[in-house]
């Protein structure tokens, strides 16, 4: 990147399966899957009634009466995954400037829970055009603005340099990471605290995307059906969750002694100006924002370890993603590993962007790769190592995370391990 | 690299393009009225900043019409008018090199009141095919980037009424990574019962039915704020590709920006604005003095105008800078305001003279030079640009002009 090196001090996760960052690299590396039939409504009238939920009782990961009253769950997620990323870094910001401490977390639906549940009583289940604010709850403007969630993790430390909400769609988590980054590179800020989340598991989230077919109504087999790059899959699974991070600027890190997951080498983000939900099968565009943040790292086309893929398990996005790779890698294209996590802890929108992020900065903590899950017979189109089912041990240098979403925005992140490039 | 804005345009209560809306605001012409038609039953505010007369469906096409909420297709009429204004042809243009990036608090508000009523009164099946790509924060700038063929970065930035002046920042950030041109600034719609009452809960609104009484920023008879719709699009552009394709106008550059977040509210800190000004005006190398205008945040809250007064009094000293809050006229337009007030300046740097504060007759602060009531002609270079965001943002952005 431009200016002062970042790098990934600390991880934490709350992940359909994976409570903490340790569980959820257990997940991950067992291959395990957290996708089942929606258990927090009756799904029965919906065509995709599957989705990856997060089991998650607040009061147990430590939040106030208070806090649990005034967040909506998405918010919460966000805050417990920032306590323990805070923790994991081992940073001490008593005597820290809190000027210098920015917040940059990402949401594509916000705190869409709350607003429908605040939607279904003020307007009577539907009965009232002019609804009626009387039954509405006392918290409910900071939830009609997702900002608020940057308000509550940056209360985590007391931060007060830069803080807001990228909301980017489904790229959001790995957009608001980026802006992160950026900060920190800049000199803006010194230390940030970002990350992103999501909790769209509602009536309205699968009534919209099941009229647009883009979730999978492979209602039968829950715990196969996220199944990227395979042959037999049906539309993504619909997750919830969130990562959140640590950032430091690389030399303070290095100084205090942080133990550092990797850099945050080069970035970019493009958009497709083609369609707000389709994709070309060129992937062209894709592959143009892997390119220009390869660029800034200055990887080269064979010095990837691994890709992990945006990997959605709709038809249009393996196609053209493996499209993309194939347009930059060239000939390395097939034999550099790629997989989906999505596999296992589904598409949770703008959360899942930095859940795959912490999931890479874990893959190179352990030098495994998680496998795609599910992945039987790939589609005849899709014809790159996919990790199929299994982790695979593999040293992990440089790692390639890609994002593609709603809008035709597509972003690119490279992350490098510390000490071994120059 | 210097980022410099070559075209505006503007939706606003109080005009519906750029050259009316500034007409209006110098003359001091208000857009408040009645929300009488869009307020939910019953309304926690009387009156709203709402357009006139406006119907977005005369100015998208149709095809657009039923995938937009009309917050979007506020930010594509603002976007046509803007990049007419900087005349610019994209299709001399690297797409990968021009990029998106709007703000938003709300996202498209009366499109999801309409179809979560469908789910809800007639089942998922009536749920159409757009709520997806309609309600969420990112549509504006995703439509924007496919209606102009805009490859390049794009983004979405929300927090509450700064992301409407944040969006400068980051877009400076893209032309410092090498992009030429950025399509940047915040619509909002915030009007509509089930929207209205999302705000219900925000002890900051004004009860106040009286239009001319509701919102007086810094006046003692200050009541908390009202809503309004709207906002502006600027083009942003790296100031050499501006001149060398001979750009009809620069109307200023951002000298600098700044972005703080206020402490935990047990903290017994000091809040954060005085120190978004000053690390905004050291990013711009401007000393305070160097300031002509300040467009102020205007909160209409006691504790809000007080912070506010307070940080300019300690920034500039006691009537050190003339100020002004041209929102009393609009409302606050959440991230569409802020970006209006980035438009209001550069305009007043453009005709030199300050737009007025109207309504506020009986300030809270001796120390703050409010323009009251009549424009103020003076010499005029470098602006200064506030908001706040409901839970502690701020944001500070100098704008200057060639001297």
């Amino acid at each position: 990147m431009g200016g002062r090196g970042v790098v990934v001090t600390g991880i934490g996760v709350v992940a359909p399966g994976g409570l903490g960052a340790e569980q959820f690299w257990d997940l991950l590396a067992s291959g395990r899957t957290a996708t089942r039939r929606v258990s927090s409504f009756d799904p029965s009238s919906y065509r995709s009634q599957v989705a990856a939920e997060v089991d998650f009782f607040p009061e147990r990961e430590g939040l106030s009466p208070q806090e649990i009253r005034r967040m909506d769950r998405f918010a919460q997620f966000a805050v417990v995954a920032a306590r323990e990323a805070v923790q994991d870094s081992g940073l001490d910001l008593t005597g820290h400037d809190p000027g210098r401490v920015g917040v940059s977390v990402g949401s594509a639906t916000g705190a869409t829970l709350t607003l429908e549940r605040e939607y279904a009583a003020t307007s009577d289940a539907g009965r009232l055009w002019e609804v009626d604010p009387t039954y509405a709850h006392p918290f409910l403007h900071l939830s009609w603005v997702p900002s608020s969630v940057a308000a509550e993790v940056a209360w985590v430390v007391g931060a007060e340099g830069p803080a807001g909400v990228i909301s980017t769609g489904c790229t959001s988590g790995l957009d608001a990471v980026t802006h992160g980054a950026a900060l920190v590179a800049e000199g803006s800020a010194d230390v940030v605290l970002t990350g992103a989340s999501d909790a769209p598991i509602s009536p309205i989230t699968l009534a919209c995307f099941d009229a647009i077919r883009a979730t999978t109504p492979n209602n039968d087999a829950p715990s196969t059906a996220s199944r990227p790059f395979d042959r037999d899959r049906s539309g993504f699974v619909l997750g919830e969750g969130g990562a959140m991070f640590v950032l430091e600027e690389k030399e303070s890190a290095l100084a205090r002694g942080a133990t550092i997951y990797c850099e945050i080498a080069g970035y970019a983000t493009r958009s497709n100006a083609y369609h707000m939900t389709g994709l070309k099968s060129d992937g062209l565009d894709m592959a143009e924002a892997i390119r220009t943040a390869m660029d800034e790292a200055r990887v080269n086309v064979d010095g990837i370890d691994y890709v992990n893929a945006h990997g959605s398990s709709t038809k249009q996005n393996d196609i053209h993603e493996t499209a993309a790779f194939k347009t930059v890698l060239g000939e390395h294209a097939y034999t550099t590993p790629v997989s989906s996590i999505k596999s296992m802890v589904g598409h949770s929108l703008g959360g899942i962007g930095s859940i795959e992020l912490a999931a890479c900065g874990l893959a190179m903590r352990e030098n495994v790769i998680p496998p795609t899950a599910n992945l039987s017979v790939p589609d005849p189109e899709c014809d790159l190592d996919y990790v199929p089912r299994t982790a695979r041990e593999s040293t992990l240098n440089t790692v390639l995370s890609v994002g593609s979403g709603f809008g035709g925005f597509q972003t690119a992140v490279i992350l490098t391990r510390v000490g071994e490039r120059s | 690299m210097n980022a410099v804005i070559t075209g505006l345009g503007v939706l606003a209560p109080n005009g519906l393009d750029t050259e009316e809306y500034w007409k209006a605001t110098l003359e001091g012409r208000s857009g408040l009225v009645s929300v009488e038609g869009v307020a939910p039953s019953p309304t926690p505010v009387s009156v709203a900043g709402r357009l006139p007369d406006y119907s977005p469906d005369d100015s998208t096409p149709a095809r657009l019409r039923i995938q937009t909420d009309r917050w979007t297709q506020m930010g594509l009429l603002c976007t046509e008018e803007a990049l007419g204004d900087a005349d610019l042809d994209l299709s001399g243009l690297d797409p990968y090199e021009c990029g998106v990036i709007t703000a938003s608090a709300s996202g498209g508000n009366l499109f999801v009141q309409k179809e979560i009523q469908n789910l809800y009164a007639k089942g998922p099946a009536t749920v159409t095919a757009y709520q997806s790509i309609a309600w969420f924060y990112a549509a504006t700038t995703g439509q924007i980037s496919i209606r102009h063929g805009l490859k390049g970065p794009c983004g979405v930035l929300v927090s509450e009424q700064a992301g409407g002046l944040d969006v400068l920042g980051e877009a400076r950030r893209a032309l410092r990574k090498g992009s030429k041109m950025i399509v940047s600034g915040g619509l909002e719609a915030p009007i509509g019962p089930y929207a209205l009452t999302c705000q219900s809960s925000d002890p900051r609104l004004s009860a106040v039915s009286d239009p001319h009484r509701a919102y007086l920023p810094f006046d003692r008879a200050a009541s908390g704020h009202i809503p309004g719709e709207g906002g502006a699009i600027l083009i942003i552009e790296d100031a050499d590709s501006a001149r060398e394709r001979a750009a009809p106008r620069v109307y200023g550059e951002i000298a600098g920006g700044a972005a703080t977040f206020d402490p935990r509210p047990d903290s017994g800190r000091p809040p954060g604005l005085a120190r978004a000004v000053r690390v905004a005006l050291e990013a711009a190398d401007l000393s305070p003095d160097m300031v002509d205008v300040v467009f102020a945040d205007g909160a209409g809250t006691v504790e809000g105008d007080r912070q506010e007064a307070e940080a300019l009094v300690e920034v500039f000293g006691p009537r050190g800078v003339p100020i002004t809050c041209p929102k009393t006229m609009v409302g606050r337009l959440y991230a569409g305001g802020a970006s209006l007030d980035a438009a209001t300046a550069l305009l007043a740097l453009r005709d030199q003279v300050v737009p007025p504060t109207i309504g506020v007759t009986d300030p809270i602060h001796d120390g703050l030079d409010l323009v009251l009531g009549a424009p103020r002609e003076a010499r005029l270079r470098t602006a200064l640009i506030l908001a706040r965001g409901i839970g502690g943002f701020n944001s500070a952005v100098v704008l200057r002009r060639e001297g």
